[in-house]
């Protein structure tokens, strides 16, 4: 429109750069706080400069145990990245064309989304209660429950990572183009072939964004695991726990390796669909190279 | 894909295919293959979502005793809810006054997160010219909605403490002479937090509605003679509500049924629609839980339709 930028444009960018620093300087601050000296304190300054915290931890002497907490966490995660990465693009593709009760499934992803949590997390976990007292009442008088890590708590997360799965994988055939795969068929693709070699590829980096999704939505789930989970605790959980009690940076220190995780899943997620993009871009798709 | 599978599982099964195909002799019909694809997406969510929130209804008219829920018709976890709302009118009875607290918290986080969501997408999508800057910065803001929210909250203890950064600051400054002792574990700390939190959710569809904004509409405001002001008012704001709502009902329903950051930054003392809940359960009071579970689906439901009211959601996805 006018030449150079408007004053407008310095304004906002102030504005956006104090709300990236609002955003992470809270966060970089426990980041710094968990190499707190032994000595050290709940705040600034710093007592020293140590990896007294972080070592407590994983020696397991600390508050929680760490290292059961934190495979259960990374099970669940990874279990809940891989179902909703299958089912999301699976229904991605329902989606192209018309079916019935395709605005039912619709509907139920957007309202999974928006329902209020504590409510998912306490009908799952209602449910589940009323099934086991049918089990005791009707086959086993000494069934404990079925509730647990990888039912009721695996039910829980899903219902939060599906609806952004889907709704990214509507994001991306939004923008696909279907003459690709009219050219793979009309070159005499089977439709495997045109999934596995056309649409796979090109949708691939988005894909990889789901599980992204599915993976940390789930690491650091909360609200729905909270009744849902069953007895044994997740990391987050564990966390939130301690957030009454503690009086020492044990629970920063907890807090960076949580964040640890997150951050290697988000680097090497985003490096992945940096490198993908890339190749598409210098080698084209790869469309058509598996047909012959 | 289903139907691709099958097909390399037992090929031969349908009719035709390896070879060319002039048309489509496939013997599982399209609707099928739709269902084989949709169908694990939707038992999910009929498992772990339709099914439970049928439950919370169900027992929500269920009778309880101190250990164990009688499956009974009872309104009890209703009348306990709302236990002497009619003897003290007209002062407000405990759920009521929760309610209006959690309202009011919904009302300034929204507001808050709408002005900072709004003029960070707007910058991102109007001032951002390059793509790569425009990603790059984009990401910027989603990276922290991939770590835990948890301790994006306990985040704030170092700096908002009464010995916090924050405290100290504006003792070494000598503007005050004790520590401010509403920074933490008010309603205060609860609302930073959550605008902390759930900005994002107001910046990307508002973003989302910026960037499909054709620029030359822009340009003939301009042209047309428009200041900047009115072509914002005029022309960006009207384009850019279907984001805006959409943020909107993220943003009000995950407060209306908060109890996590409300808790932990609220120094659990804060009453809240969804802590309701929770204090419920943790008596094991399930049919009271499940009442009060209702009534915030009800009062959320009805949010959101009066805000879809405003724009056709579904169009906009």
């Amino acid at each position: 429109m006018t030449e150079g930028r408007p004053r407008s444009f310095y304004v906002l960018a102030i504005f956006f750069a104090a709300y990236v620093l609002f955003l992470y300087g809270p966060m970089i601050a426990i980041y710094v706080l968990s190499f707190q000296g032994p000595q050290g304190g709940l705040t600034f300054p710093m007592n020293g400069v140590s990896t007294f915290w972080i070592a407590k931890l994983f020696q397991g002497t600390g508050i929680v145990d760490l290292g059961a907490a934190f495979r259960r966490s990374l099970l669940l995660g990874v279990i809940v990245m891989i179902v909703t990465v299958v089912l999301s693009v699976a229904a991605g593709m329902a989606f192209r064309r018309k079916f019935r009760a395709q605005s039912i499934l619709f509907y139920s992803a957007i309202a999974s989304l928006i329902v209020p949590s504590i409510i998912t997390s306490l009908g799952i976990s209602l449910e589940f209660r009323i099934i086991d007292d049918l089990i005791k009442a009707h086959w086993n008088e000494n069934f404990e429950t079925s509730m647990g890590l990888l039912t009721s708590g695996l039910g829980a997360h899903l219902t939060w990572t599906l609806p952004f799965g889907l709704l990214i994988m509507f994001a991306i055939f939004n923008r696909f183009d279907p003459r690709l795969e009219e050219a793979a068929r009309d070159l005499g693709a089977t439709p495997w072939q045109t999934f596995r070699h056309v649409v796979l590829p090109i949708i691939l980096p988005s894909v990889i964004g789901i599980g992204l999704f599915g993976f940390t939505l789930s690491w650091d789930e909360l609200a729905r695991s909270s009744q849902a989970i069953g007895a044994v605790n997740t990391l987050p959980l564990d966390l939130q726990g301690l957030t009454t009690t503690v009086t020492n940076p044990d629970i920063y220190a907890l807090g960076t390796v949580i964040s640890a995780v997150s951050f290697t899943v988000i680097t090497l997620a985003l490096g992945t669909i940096h490198v993908l993009n890339k190749r598409q871009a210098a080698k084209g798709s790869d469309a058509g190279k598996g047909l012959v | 894909m289903s139907e691709e599978v099958l097909q390399q599982a037992s090929p031969g099964l349908i009719p035709g295919s390896g070879t060319a195909r002039a048309a489509k002799p496939t013997r599982l019909s399209p609707s099928f293959i739709s269902w084989l694809q949709a169908g694990p997406m939707m038992l999910v969510f009929l498992a772990f979502f339709l099914i439970p929130l049928a439950f919370v209804v169900i027992v929500s008219f269920w009778d309880y005793n101190e250990y164990q829920l009688l499956p009974h018709f009872s309104g009890r976890g209703y009348t306990d809810t709302f236990e002497g709302c009619l003897a003290q009118l007209p002062e407000l009875c405990t759920i009521g006054k929760t309610y209006l607290k959690t309202l009011k918290l919904c009302f300034l986080v929204w507001a808050i997160t709408l002005f900072i969501g709004f003029w960070v997408a707007y910058f991102l999508a109007f001032h951002v010219k390059s793509k790569t800057w425009q990603m790059g910065l984009s990401l910027l803001c989603t990276i922290p909605f991939w770590t835990s929210n948890v301790i994006r909250m306990i985040a704030w203890i170092p700096l908002l403490g009464r010995n916090g950064l924050v405290n100290s600051g504006l003792m070494k400054m000598g503007l005050i002479n004790h520590p401010v002792e509403w920074l933490l574990f008010s309603e205060f700390s609860v609302v930073l937090a959550l605008v902390h939190l759930f900005t994002f959710f107001m910046v990307v569809p508002i973003f989302n509605s910026m960037v499909r904004i054709d620029k030359s509409l822009i340009e003939a405001a301009y042209d047309a003679g428009a200041s900047g002001f009115q072509t914002l008012v005029n022309v960006i704001i009207p384009l850019s509500k279907p984001g805006i709502v959409i943020g909107s009902i993220f943003v009000i329903t995950i407060v209306m049924g908060d109890f996590i950051t409300i808790g932990v930054m609220g120094g659990q003392q804060i009453a809240a629609a969804g802590k309701i809940i929770e204090t419920r359960v943790n008596a094991l009071q399930f049919p009271a839980a499940a009442a009060n579970a209702v009534i915030l689906l009800v009062i959320t439901f009805l949010i959101i339709t009066m805000m879809s009211r405003i724009v056709d959601i579904k169009k906009e996805l």
